[in-house]
């Protein structure tokens, strides 16, 4: 009856394939998604968007849309004074521009009208007056133009953010290396593209209480934006997340719409809803950062590595958004996949005049693990060795400390590889494919949810409420929100495996900050570790209640029933024992009404030192693809063949989900490999010079298609992690990392060059082919003044996670209780 | 996607053309040739004009501004939300209903242009409690993630299987290719609509 032992074998439903328990809403359309929810009395809400990149706000004439048939209400600036934002560090938001705007698309007014017609029409006819200042493109401008700053926060000038760090003595690594290679990667920014449009319902409840409906994969976060940018007590607040159809991180910001149709509900006491078009959904961004890397690493004479020096120059676009925490991922997690001895990075971003970047699937890590993992393919290529065997050579080490002080949990990696290596026939084919076919290998690591919440506070990550009801239906409450990744049946199935009953017995609500105990959101891959705790500390001890009474009714040992197929029995002789239901009235009448909490917060990091938060993880998930292609040398065309994939899922809860997740994952990360680019284009001087998005819709922002996807081969490597629940890791991220890296690894398997640079396209193929160097990609790596270094010596060396060279920390309690350390 | 007025792209481009001459000429008409224009295609709107749909089996009487897309006369004016709106331009088939049995995009169907035409959405494919062949292999085969863009794809089987009762690989990316899933189900998808049209695996088929 021990609640610590969490890596046990599950008896039940855990484990075993099965239908989601919400897949029957799906297939019959009748999922209530944010925008199919309408209220009486109804009114509905368009933001006005900037047309021009980077301008003063003179002034907002609205008198000719008020004046129009069914408005209501013309927000603009001066309704929303207060700023708000996802990171404590940069609250640099407002829910309409205030003084001036940062990128095309930046709402500076909201028109509420009777019907979405009339807004659109009315929101057409509002006119601001612009003063145009210079606008910044690329972070290389950013770094080249101090003045005018898009923010006046920031390290310096229009950077963002700066960080240095060095885990012990890199430069006499490479004095001594044997093989120092140097290369220079750049990964196109991409976005998540959510099919569904983000939508919110907000109203001024009966008792002048707030509650919106959204599509947000944060509620929490939602529900402090919301009481910081309206002044309200957020206990008079209600956020209730609906079903994201698709978030893929898109909608893990408190967003401007959000807290504008709540304004609005609140001032005129009537409901209001918003649904952004698709346009206002690429404005919205928030995905994947462009990125410069330049990685250098010193090996010894058989490959492996010595010290990796890494930097990275991030496009941040206009606002923070978690772009503090990307920078710091860009750098995080190189050390979780291979044994690094020494580490330095450089990482930086800069603010430019597009829509904000922030978390896409992978945050932050994809880039750097491309470049990793195309310059191990090369490194193996120079040294006349497989591919694999490089890697397996020097795969990171369970139960470890790494460099920068990651802990790692269990290791599946080595099993992922040999997985896909036998499955793909890779030690007999690589290299011996004929001309313009090939094989690329490439592996990855990632988080299991971050272990350091956003807003430091000692609280749970994650809360789970059980209600045990006479019916024998038990309800499971928790903050988690559903978006498409399949946490409700997570949790019915946690849930029912403990109390031996069927998932789809279990009801479950979830992300309604009314109604359920906060669990962070649904990102960072931590819900189905950190929500999954939650629930089997929850539905333990709602066993254990039961157990007494049943132990003392049959005169049995409480710690040797067994609750499985509805019925409560002894172990040594199941014909003794009762129903569920039974049961459950046996312990309603010892107990009285029965509900039992349980929650979940991660370890302490062993990393100490400023920016040691970002990249702890309870545990990692590891993954390795093999991906066989055809390239075209005439015309460049990728063809990819097939996909073997293994992930290391710790254990999976049920197979035919993760296994969703993992052909998801491949399917996202063929997109970004292949085709995605959220590119922008600059209109002549005569028409504003203004920063547009050049491909601004679903049929220009090229994705794959039933047509493109090909087969995949999956493998799921279980190795039990004793941090996750039942030995459970991360499925929804981690298998996305290999794709880029592999594919550009095959196309070199294929036709012998290397395309530095994502996606990789057809006409960058060509490009190499014609070169002499047999390369596309970047040249040198942007100048950067980088400060000094945070030094922290490896655990190997001595350290014991903190900095030799660390000034103390500022720290403030805000009003609400968090902790803010300035990272 | 055939489109529900018989139209190829082609004699819409041409359609377009011939527009683009009537317009550059239109000043040069009598006043008597205009009114005879008039008469033949009457004009409606802008405001609200009284339609009737005939949708899953009903009539449904409803007064919409001619601009009004299918789309948004199910789901605006007659609660069926089953149908989704994503691109708004045909491109991604979330909004895919079947028109006198052939799947199209109803965002790009005016509701005025579908009137005396067998309408049927998502929502009339299960028979009571009981879900389509198609809608139950969409389960077994795991063929949905969020959610979103499932009933799209759920009509637009229903449309390819209608046609062609056991598809191949094929006929089945060609069936579902006009349709888009970001959650990368498709995997999933083949296999639901391969398995719901093979005889074997039972079913009305």
């Amino acid at each position: 009856m021990s609640s610590t032992n969490w890596n046990r074998d599950p008896k039940n439903s855990v484990g075993k394939p099965r239908r989601r328990v919400d897949a029957r809403a799906r297939v019959t359309g009748q999922v209530r998604f944010a925008d199919d929810l309408s209220l009486p009395r109804m009114l509905h809400c368009r933001l006005v968007r900037s047309h021009v990149p980077h301008a003063k706000i003179l002034g907002i004439d609205a008198s000719k849309a008020l004046a129009r048939k069914g408005v209501k209400l013309v927000l603009t600036g001066e309704h929303f004074p207060i700023a708000y934002g996802v990171l404590p560090v940069s609250h640099d938001e407002h829910p309409l521009c205030n003084d001036k705007v940062r990128f095309v698309g930046d709402p500076v007014a909201a028109v509420i009208a009777t019907t979405e017609e009339e807004a659109i029409d009315a929101a057409n006819d509002v006119v601001v007056h612009y003063e145009s200042l210079t606008t910044i493109a690329t972070p290389q401008e950013a770094l080249a133009t101090p003045e005018p700053r898009i923010h006046t926060y920031g390290d310096a000038g229009n950077v963002h953010k700066k960080v240095h760090f060095e885990f012990g003595d890199v430069d006499a690594s490479f004095a001594g290396a044997a093989h120092v290679f140097d290369d220079t990667f750049f990964y196109e920014g991409n976005t998540h593209l959510p099919i569904e449009e983000h939508a919110s319902l907000a109203i001024q409840d009966p008792e002048g209480k707030l509650c919106i409906w959204s599509s947000t994969q944060t509620p929490h976060y939602l529900h402090k934006a919301l009481a910081k940018a309206l002044a309200m007590d957020p206990a008079h607040i209600r956020v209730i997340a609906t079903p994201n159809g698709g978030g893929f991180g898109g909608k893990s910001d408190p967003f401007n719409h959000e807290i504008v149709v709540a304004k609005a509900a609140l001032m005129l006491g009537r409901p209001v809803k918003i649904c952004l078009t698709r346009l206002e959904v690429f404005y919205c961004h928030r995905g994947r950062h462009p990125i410069e890397m330049r990685m250098r690493t010193a090996t010894d004479k058989d490959g492996n590595v010595l010290a990796l020096d890494l930097q990275t120059l991030l496009d941040g676009g206009s606002y923070g958004s978690y772009g503090v925490a990307s920078t710091f991922y860009s750098g995080a997690l190189q050390t979780v996949t291979y044994t690094i001895p020494r580490y330095r990075f450089r990482g930086c971003r800069a603010f430019t005049n597009k829509p904000p970047c922030g978390p896409k699937r992978g945050h932050g890590t994809p880039q750097p693990r491309f470049a990793q993992e195309v310059q191990l393919d090369r490194i193996a290529v120079k040294l006349g060795k497989n591919p694999a065997d490089l890697r397996l050579q020097q795969l990171a080490q369970p139960g470890s400390l790494t460099a920068n002080f990651m802990r790692i949990g269990t290791i599946g990696l080595g099993a992922c590889i040999d997985k896909v290596v036998e499955g793909s026939r890779f030690r007999e084919r690589w290299g011996k494919l004929p001309f313009g076919r090939g094989l690329g290998l490439a592996c990855s690591s990632y988080l299991c949810g971050a272990g350091l919440a956003i807003n430091w506070a000692e609280l749970p990550h994650s809360g789970v409420q059980l209600r045990l009801d006479r019916s024998g239906e038990v309800t499971a409450f928790c903050g988690a929100t559903e978006i498409g990744q399949g946490s409700d049946d997570v949790l019915a199935n946690i849930v029912a495996e403990i109390l031996g009953i069927p998932p789809f017995d279990v009801r479950v609500v979830t992300g309604d900050t009314g109604l359920t105990p906060v669990d962070l959101g649904s990102y960072s891959s931590r819900v189905t570790l950190m929500m999954g705790n939650a629930a089997i500390q929850a539905s333990e001890r709602a066993r254990d209640l039961i157990a007494k009474s049943v132990g003392e009714k049959l005169g049995v040992p409480p710690s040797r029933l067994v609750f499985a197929n509805k019925r409560v029995f002894d172990a040594q002789d199941p014909n003794v024992g009762m129903t569920w239901l039974e049961a459950l009235h046996r312990a309603e009448s010892d107990h009285g009404t029965l509900g039992t909490v349980g929650s979940y917060r991660p370890a302490a990091p062993a990393a100490k030192y400023k920016g040691g938060g970002v990249g702890p993880s309870p545990t990692y998930s590891y993954s390795a693809a093999v991906i066989e292609t055809q390239v075209d040398p005439d015309t460049g065309w990728i063809h990819v063949e097939h996909v073997w994939v293994a992930h290391d899922i710790g254990r999976s809860l049920n197979p035919t989900l993760v296994e969703g997740q993992v052909i998801g994952s491949v399917y996202m990360g063929l997109g970004e490999a292949l085709m995605e680019e959220q590119v922008f284009g600059r209109l002549p001087p005569r028409l504003s010079n203004a920063l547009v998005h050049k491909i601004p819709s679903i049929l220009e922002y090229k994705s794959l298609t039933t047509k493109d996807m090909p087969d995949v081969t999956t493998y799921l490597i279980e190795d039990p992690d004793s941090a996750g629940p039942f030995g459970a890791k991360e499925v929804g991220q981690g298998p996305l990392l290999p794709m880029m890296p592999a594919l550009a690894n095959s196309v070199f398997d294929a036709v012998g060059v290397r395309v530095d640079e994502i996606p990789v396209t057809p006409e960058k193929v060509i490009r190499a082919l014609e070169a002499k160097t047999k390369r596309y990609g970047p040249g040198e790596f942007p100048t950067v003044d980088w400060p000094e270094p945070l030094k922290v010596a490896p655990p190997w060396e001595g350290g014991d996670g903190t900095a030799q060279n660390e000034k103390p920390r500022k720290s403030k309690i805000a009003k609400d209780g968090t902790r803010i350390v300035t990272p | 996607m055939s489109d529900p007025n018989g139209l190829s792209r082609r004699h819409f481009l041409k359609g377009v053309g011939a527009g683009a001459i009537v317009a550059g000429s239109i000043e040069a008409l009598s006043a008597e040739a205009r009114a005879a224009a008039q008469a033949a295609n009457p004009c409606v709107g802008p405001g609200a004009v009284p339609i009737k749909l005939s949708i899953n089996g009903s009539v449904r009487e409803l007064a919409v501004e001619p601009r009004t897309t299918l789309l948004d006369a199910l789901r605006n004016h007659l609660d069926l939300t089953g149908s989704k709106k994503v691109c708004d331009r045909a491109t991604c088939g979330a909004c895919t209903v079947l028109i006198d049995g052939k799947a199209a995009y109803s965002c790009t169907t005016l509701a005025i242009a579908a009137q005396g035409r067998t309408i049927e959405t998502v929502e009339s494919l299960a028979n009571g409690a009981e879900l389509a062949p198609i809608q139950k292999a969409f389960v077994e085969h795991d063929a949905q993630q969020c959610g979103f863009c499932t009933p799209g794809f759920v009509v637009a089987s229903e449309a390819l299987l209608r046609t062609n009762a056991s598809p191949d690989r094929a006929a089945v990316l060609e069936g579902l290719g006009g349709n888009l899933c970001r959650c990368g189900t498709y995997v999933g998808l083949k296999k639901a609509c391969m398995s719901a049209g093979a005889p074997a695996k039972g079913g009305r088929r």
